[in-house]
């Protein structure tokens, strides 16, 4: 019940918005119905932290305590992303470029967009998840496309092509892990039910397993934006609107990964952990070379946060392939806390833009004098993302790289920490270009508006207590952690 | 039908499309390849259409004629209406020339043998056996896309992965449960609807068809 709730929000909230002419309430409607995600997420939760999962329709909608926690990753971080919708869509109608149809679209894109995530993590079929973050691919194109100019037709058209290929070939992947459960199952009862598919996987035949895993890894990867499929990526993000930037690059990326923390785990039992470990470290770490050696000659702000994304799927990736409960609890707390931080810069990047023009780090001076709360922001945004304290993302990478060597994947966590002190250099060295700096003669100091400064500072205040004390998600991150390790 | 009548057709429906995919690298002009692509949609949907019969499976029925109506008609339809503004325009530099390219979908086909040995190995019937056409199409489309040049296509080489994806499905599980397929049905539409959007407001908003002039964005 609660299931079908959560996706008739997002649903009924899209049809109200596509049947009235756009009016800023429609807007605000659309933030209420990701607080409303939000809220039935942690209901859900509390509903089956303690091992009980819920179903609909025959299973194929069914919530156990890692979809649980996806619907609150993507309630929080939607609810962050679509205060900012308003203020958007307010300034393309001011300046000319978007017209109010143009509004509707964008609410009505925006929260189909929102119920295919859901439907992605609340499937309780491999197959209908696929179908959903297919879907999620074609919705985003037009929201990535949504400027209509000549660098977000191109973005979009490369979004869509590079996403489409890697979403077919996982596709083919599902279809290997089907044709395995047909003859695991002597026929008999074989679905793609996640569950049934679970309780055969030791009987699934290795060697087309390792030909699926292989498939998928690369077909999710690409949506996920782990390297060497990676290069849709920045070009979407630092085209797509501000708001739109801060879902995709916040959840939809850790949705693509929720689809591979589900198959790493049928494939842990048809393969034991080494195969699929040394793909997960391969991709991981891939990541983050590329993302390393990207992110030194950026000089564009937008592409940075992009860039840096590709970092933290790579850190994921890494402390998925460890695998142990600690390992998977730590990767979930870095979705949730990546997503918050990540969203709020880009967020700040797309209110940045608006006053200043452009996305050049070159032509950005001097925030931190000029325009103190929205530098602060800022900085504080970078600091978390770079992974200090207090914010939660220096836990879970703490927690990572701890579990990473607790298996024997040493090396690799060194190789992830030198990479990641690369990204740190780099990222300071082009913050250190856009925060500081005296304020021009006579140029007074600019005051960012309330609706800007209060959400995103509640998303860096959230990300904060998150590392902090992490009681109210601790029992919720170990129950959704043993779904996916046996 | 016997059963010699139902491998030969199969035979025949699978041949059809691994030979359409090489058709389109054959053929430069882009009509041309439209239509190989429609004839291929059509052997894909016999191809489900033959292995239901044979199973007297109603889904599958279904789904095979539903596979000809949408590959078959609709989605070659939706990219003529792209190609009316440039029907004469022929893929004029591609990366690689005509026998150089059939050369090379010769040697994937070969690949695609050796990497399915595995598959094959767990379904030992009639329909096993040509599991490995349908990778060689997925790696001709994947081939055709990187070496060709016009949008167009690359929509093309995309519906040739989809397509060989299909055929392992079809061949290798007797199709995916029907609610699956459907969804899968209508995203690969739905693709092609947004691909020929967006190739649309290019051409009309920017002249742009070719995909070297996409060089706005980069690092």
């Amino acid at each position: 019940m609660l299931t079908i709730l959560l996706l008739a929000v997002p649903l009924a909230t899209g049809l109200v918005a596509a049947t009235q002419s756009w009016r800023r309430w429609v807007g605000w409607l659309c933030t209420a119905s990701l607080g409303g995600v939000l809220i039935l997420g942690v209901v859900l939760a509390t509903r089956v932290v303690h091992d009980r999962a819920v179903s609909a329709f025959s299973g194929v909608l069914r919530a156990d305590a890692l979809s649980a926690f996806m619907v609150i990753v993507i309630g929080a971080i939607g609810l962050l992303a679509t205060t900012q919708s308003v203020r958007y869509l307010d300034a393309e109608i001011v300046s000319g470029r978007g017209t109010a149809r143009h509004a509707t679209l964008y609410a009505v894109l925006v929260q189909g967009f929102i119920t295919t995530m859901l439907l992605a993590v609340l499937a309780g079929n491999v197959g209908v998840m696929w179908v959903a973050v297919e879907a999620t691919t074609i919705i985003t194109t037009f929201l990535v496309g949504h400027r209509k100019t000549r660098g977000a037709l191109e973005a979009s058209w490369k979004y869509v092509i590079i996403c489409s290929v890697g979403i077919a070939l996982a596709f083919l992947g599902t279809v290997l892990v089907y044709l395995a459960a047909l003859h695991a199952g002597h026929g008999l009862h074989a679905s793609l039910q996640w569950t049934s598919l679970m309780s055969v996987s030791h009987h699934l035949d290795p060697r087309v397993m390792r030909l699926a895993l292989g498939l998928l890894v690369l077909g999710y990867g690409t949506k996920v934006g782990l390297a060497p499929m990676h290069s849709w990526l920045p070009d979407a993000h630092s085209q797509a609107p501000a708001p739109v930037s801060a879902l995709m690059s916040g959840v939809l990326l850790t949705v693509a990964f929720y689809a591979l923390l589900r198959f790493k785990a049928i494939c842990d039992g048809a393969l034991g952990t080494a195969f699929p470990r040394a793909l997960f470290v391969t991709v991981g770490l891939l990541s983050l070379i590329i993302a390393a050696s990207l992110l030194l000659s950026q000089h564009d702000y937008k592409r940075m946060l992009a860039y840096h994304s590709v970092e933290h799927m790579g850190l994921i990736a890494l402390g998925t392939a460890a695998g142990t409960p600690v390992a998977i609890a730590a990767v979930l707390l870095h979705i949730l806390g990546h997503g918050l931080a990540k969203g709020v810069l880009f967020l700040a990047s797309g209110e940045i833009l608006l006053v200043e023009g452009s996305t050049e780090i070159d032509q950005v001076r001097a925030l931190l004098a000029r325009r103190p709360a929205l530098g602060g922001i800022f900085a504080f945004g970078l600091v978390a993302l770079l992974g200090l304290p207090p914010f939660s993302l220096f836990v879970s990478e703490l927690n990572m790289l701890r579990a990473e060597v607790s298996v024997g994947l040493g090396w690799a966590a060194a190789i992830s920490l030198i990479c990641m002190a690369v990204i740190f250099g780099a990222v300071m060295s082009h913050g250190r270009h856009m925060l500081f700096g005296a304020r021009a003669e006579g140029e007074p100091v600019h005051r960012t508006p309330l609706i800007v400064t209060v959400p995103l500072i509640g998303g860096l205040a959230g990300c904060a207590a998150l590392g902090v004390l992490a009681w109210p998600l601790d029992s919720l991150l170990r129950a959704a952690a043993m779904v996916v390790v046996r | 039908m016997n059963n010699a009548t139902y491998s030969n057709l199969l035979e025949l429906a699978a041949g059809l499309v691994i030979l359409c995919a090489f058709v389109t690298l054959w053929r430069r002009s882009l009509s041309a390849i439209v239509r190989a692509l429609s004839v291929q949609g059509v052997a894909l949907g016999l191809v489900a259409l033959v292995l239901g019969l044979h199973r007297r499976d109603v889904v599958l029925i279904t789904v095979g004629c539903l596979v000809i109506a949408s590959k078959g008609a609709v989605i070659p339809t939706l990219l003529k209406r792209v190609l009316a503004n440039d029907s004469l325009i022929r893929e004029t530099s591609p990366l690689v020339n005509v026998p150089a390219s059939l050369v090379g979908a010769g040697a994937l086909t070969f690949l695609a043998y050796g990497a399915t040995r595995p598959v094959v190995a767990l379904v030992p019937t009639s329909a096993g056996r040509l599991i490995p056409l349908g990778l060689a199409t997925l790696l001709i489309g994947f081939f055709s896309m990187v070496i060709r040049r016009k949008a167009a296509s690359q929509i093309v080489g995309l519906l040739l992965v989809d397509n060989g994806i299909a055929l392992v499905a079809f061949l290798a599980t007797a199709g995916v449960p029907l609610l699956v397929e459907l969804g899968a049905s209508l995203d690969v539409l739905l693709v092609v609807v947004v691909l020929r959007v967006l190739a649309v407001q290019l051409w009309s908003k920017f002249a742009v068809l070719d995909l070297d002039q996409l060089r706005e964005l980069h690092d």
